[in-house]
């Protein structure tokens, strides 16, 4: 008996060393293959006529999976600060074909496709192709009107075509109002800040994939500062009118009576006037970078 | 028809001593446990997720066991000779196949149904409370068992004439091909004369058309079905199943035991 | 003359096969025969003679190419027949994962019976055939000798008037063997009709009323088992051992001898003149004893019969 226990020791400890040794060899390799490897984005079946046939009838599951590499691809794009989104439309496509009933993933599309890069992909021509397939599939969701219309409203700048969106989306009975006074002042005055601001606000309001959320909030702060600044230099403005020079500090403003109290943008840094006399961001806020990436498009 | 009752029990009772079918059923729980992760991951669908992962296992272990239990039920009895005592007794030979038809289908429900209970059980730990909605679960599970119940009758059809391993190819071929019949009908080749076209049509409606049972893209997404759909869909597996089981009787009465 | 248990008339079973199965062979040619009520009737021959075919037929497991048969009066077709009569399988096999007791009970529900008279009848086959001590275990932990009791029991259970059995006595040691004989013997004196088939002669001869040898698929005999040997005896066999003497005599150039024993065979005149010449010789005469044929030599005769005539066909080309 003795012999066995014996044996049975030995066995123990064989396997937990040799799973130690497996361990380590496969730690090595893994540091091999990353010096080596050449990062590539390879999606093999892009095609949804083969994916759909091979899923024989669960094809919401493999729906549900293409979406959920469709994010994870998304995700590590962002973090990483890469450019490129190439394969975002054939996940999304896929996806999309497999179930026609995914609503989120139109939504998805139609930001990050649409978006110029690096936040999307800078195809809006693609985010519209996928959003009307939606709109077919999916007739009653009067919400993927409003992703058409932003479509329109911010990325492609075409004005009408973001009315009459607004206008067709309004239509449902389950819509909120705003659908049709939206309709109505794009056709009237197209761009505008007060119109831009509330879109995304309808957006950031409604997300519940963080991603969307996250970058409707990215906009909101953008829009917020673009406003200010444009506040800022009305006043600047009034100033010069009221004493004949051109302000250089913000704290003049403020002791002029015009301003309550040092101006501060989103992320907190108050602003300042530049050697033009016109208003500035910070130096040191981070939406100084973030404006002018956006200004770089 | 007590005979038929009789071998159906026995078959239930067979089922149940089977290990085997425990460890299927603790892998589909399994599969669901993982779909919580899963849904975890893809943000926003968690549910549909849940849903269509679930409702996958259901499909595809109960198709496992519809298949190769459904083959073995007459070659098993036919290659071990258990078989020959039985036949010796005042049961006619269609009795025997029904009876064992009946018991797998009971199995089958009872299996899908506690995979089912593992499901909304995940369902509930993720959203809870359930809402009405989640109701229409039952309706594709329903839905699969009648699936399950066909593939069951044409398992048996095939062994009764082939060997084992034929009847599980040929089985799970027509279950593939079944799922596209549909998508034979409404195919529009350019090239294939008239006659081509009507001809697959034909054999179109001949193949049992697995895609009628599929609600999983509208249930996953909370939608109910149409009462109606689930009648057909009822008439037409009683409909179908019979023709396949009477023609699986007709052979196996005139088969020459070994 | 009450009507026969078993009536077989001109059953044939081809088997085809070959490249598209053209070929045919005959496994069982026209056989007509006839088991009495009440009687044990032995249906002997060779391996591969056509003796489970035979059984196989009228149990409506396999169907015949051409002839007919009847139970009971009642055509083979007909599976009401069934509540009549019982069947051991050869080699049987049974769900393993029943116990015998639950086996026994599965079986018997499909003859009309209440759930009380079941239970009773199951309780006391499974203590006739010696199973009552494992009537709880599994089948799948059965040894062969034990399962063939399962078989006997199942079929006997609801007292048939027919019993079919194949190579009842198989696989079973000399214990098991005598068992099954005195049930088999309990079943005739109880008015039943046994048939079972076997190439196992001694239980044959000691066992049955009537036997009925086929060989090669066809019929070769039926009768009571002295008939088929023929009543003759064929003469004597002397054992004698020499006692140290050396006075030679004819019968010693006949005899064989082991070891210290010499055997000789005789034709019955001869006895006694052989016997003189024993005691004159002063050896020791051991025994002395009558040599009836068996049916087993009866049987090998008809064996090589068969094969002679098979070998004569082929050197003739047919």
């Amino acid at each position: 008996m003795k012999s066995r226990a014996t044996a049975g020791c030995l066995l123990a400890l064989f396997l937990v060393a040799g799973f130690v040794g497996v361990w380590q060899l496969q730690r090595q390799i893994d540091s091999l293959q990353k010096a080596t490897r050449v990062e590539m984005d390879e999606l093999s079946i892009s095609s949804p006529t083969v994916v759909k046939p091979m899923s024989l009838e669960y094809a919401p599951l493999v729906a549900a999976i293409y979406w959920t590499r469709a994010v994870q691809y998304y995700g590590e794009k962002h973090r990483l600060h890469q450019r490129g989104l190439d394969l975002l439309w054939p996940l999304l496509n896929i996806a999309t074909s497999l179930d026609p009933h995914l609503l989120v993933a139109y939504r998805f599309g139609s930001i990050f496709l649409s978006d110029k890069p690096p936040l999307g992909a800078g195809r809006p021509d693609l985010g519209v192709q996928l959003l009307e397939r939606g709109i077919k599939a999916n007739p009653d969701e009067w919400r993927l009107y409003q992703d058409l219309g932003n479509v329109y409203y911010f990325d492609m700048q075409d004005y009408a075509k973001a009315s009459a969106a607004f206008e067709e989306g309004s239509k449902n009975p389950k819509a909120y109002i705003w659908m049709k006074v939206l309709a109505a002042k794009i056709a009237a005055d197209g761009e505008s800040p007060q119109t831009s601001y509330f879109l995304w606000q309808q957006v950031y309001d409604t997300a519940t994939d963080p991603a969307i959320k996250q970058n409707a909030a990215d906009h909101l702060v953008l829009m917020r500062a673009e406003l200010d600044l444009k506040e800022i230099n009305r006043l600047a403005d009034e100033y010069e009118k009221q004493t004949g020079q051109r302000a250089t500090r913000i704290a003049e403003l403020v002791q002029a009576g015009l301003m309550k109290g040092v101006m501060k943008d989103p992320d907190g840094y108050p602003y300042v006037l530049g050697d033009d006399g016109k208003a500035e961001v910070n130096l040191n806020s981070p939406i100084l970078e973030k404006m002018l990436m956006e200004k770089k498009k | 028809m007590t005979n038929v009752w009789t071998v159906a029990a026995n078959t239930f009772r067979e089922a149940v001593r089977d290990r085997v079918l425990y460890n299927l059923v603790f892998f589909a729980l399994l599969m669901m446990g993982v779909a919580i992760l899963v849904g975890q991951i893809s943000i926003g669908i968690e549910q549909s997720v849940i849903v269509s992962v679930g409702l996958t296992a259901i499909s595809v272990i109960g198709i496992f066991i519809a298949v190769f239990i459904g083959v073995g039920l007459v070659s098993k009895e036919m290659d071990k000779r258990t078989l020959y005592a039985l036949l010796a007794k005042p049961v006619e030979r269609w009795q025997f196949l029904l009876g064992k038809f009946g018991g797998l289908v009971m199995t089958l429900i009872v299996n899908t149904g506690a995979m089912t209970v593992g499901l909304y059980f995940v369902l509930w730990t993720v959203k809870h409370p359930l809402e009405r909605s989640d109701c229409y679960l039952i309706v594709a599970v329903y839905l699969i068992l009648l699936k399950l119940a066909l593939i069951v009758a044409l398992a048996m059809l095939f062994s009764c004439f082939t060997t084992p391993f034929l009847a599980i190819l040929y089985t799970l071929g027509l279950y593939v091909a079944g799922l596209f019949a549909q998508d034979l009908r409404t195919m529009q080749a350019v090239t294939l004369s008239a006659s081509t076209m009507k001809m697959l049509k034909g054999i179109s409606y001949l193949l049992p058309n697995f895609e009628n049972f599929n609600v999983m893209g509208a249930v996953a997404h909370g939608r109910g079905v149409p009462g109606t759909l689930v009648a057909q869909n009822t008439a037409y597996t009683f409909l179908y199943g019979a023709l396949v089981l009477a023609a699986a009787a007709m052979i196996f009465s005139r088969r020459n035991l070994k | 003359m009450s009507q026969p248990a078993i009536e077989i008339e001109r059953l044939r079973k081809e088997y085809p096969y070959g490249f598209l199965n053209l070929k045919k062979k005959t496994s069982l040619e026209d056989l007509t025969m006839q088991v009495e009520q009440g009687e044990v009737f032995g249906f002997l021959g060779p391996n591969g003679a056509g003796k489970s075919t035979t059984i196989k037929l009228l149990m409506r497991l396999i169907f015949p190419t051409s002839g007919t048969a009847r139970i009971l009066g009642k055509s083979i077709d007909d599976v009401s027949m069934h509540q009549d009569i019982g069947y051991l399988p050869e080699q049987p096999y049974f769900y393993d994962y029943l116990t015998a007791a639950e086996l026994l009970e599965y079986f018997m529900r499909f003859h009309k019976l209440t759930a009380a008279d079941r239970h009773e009848r199951v309780q006391k086959m499974l203590k006739k055939v010696g199973l009552e001590t494992a009537k709880k275990i599994q089948l799948r932990k059965y040894s062969k000798g034990m399962l063939q009791r399962v078989g006997l029991a199942q079929a006997i259970l609801h007292d048939p008037q027919v019993v079919v059995l194949d190579e009842p006595m198989s696989g079973l040691d000399p214990l098991g063997r005598r068992e099954v004989r005195d049930i088999i013997l309990d079943l005739k004196k109880e008015g039943r009709t046994v048939m079972f088939s076997t190439h196992i002669l001694s239980d044959a001869e000691t066992l049955c009323d009537r036997v009925g040898v086929i060989v090669g698929g066809k019929l070769r005999g039926v009768g009571t088992p002295g008939e088929m040997v023929g009543i003759q005896a064929q003469g004597m066999e002397v054992v004698f051992e020499l006692n140290g003497t050396g006075k030679i005599f004819p019968l010693l150039a006949k005899a064989t001898k082991t070891g210290e024993r010499y055997r000789a065979q005789l034709a019955e005149p001869e006895l006694y003149p052989a016997l003189d010449d024993l005691k004159g010789a002063g050896a020791r005469i051991v025994s002395v004893t009558q040599i009836k044929p068996t049916l087993e030599e009866f049987f090998m005769h008809l064996v090589d019969a068969d094969r002679a005539q098979a070998n004569a066909i082929d050197v003739s080309g047919k």
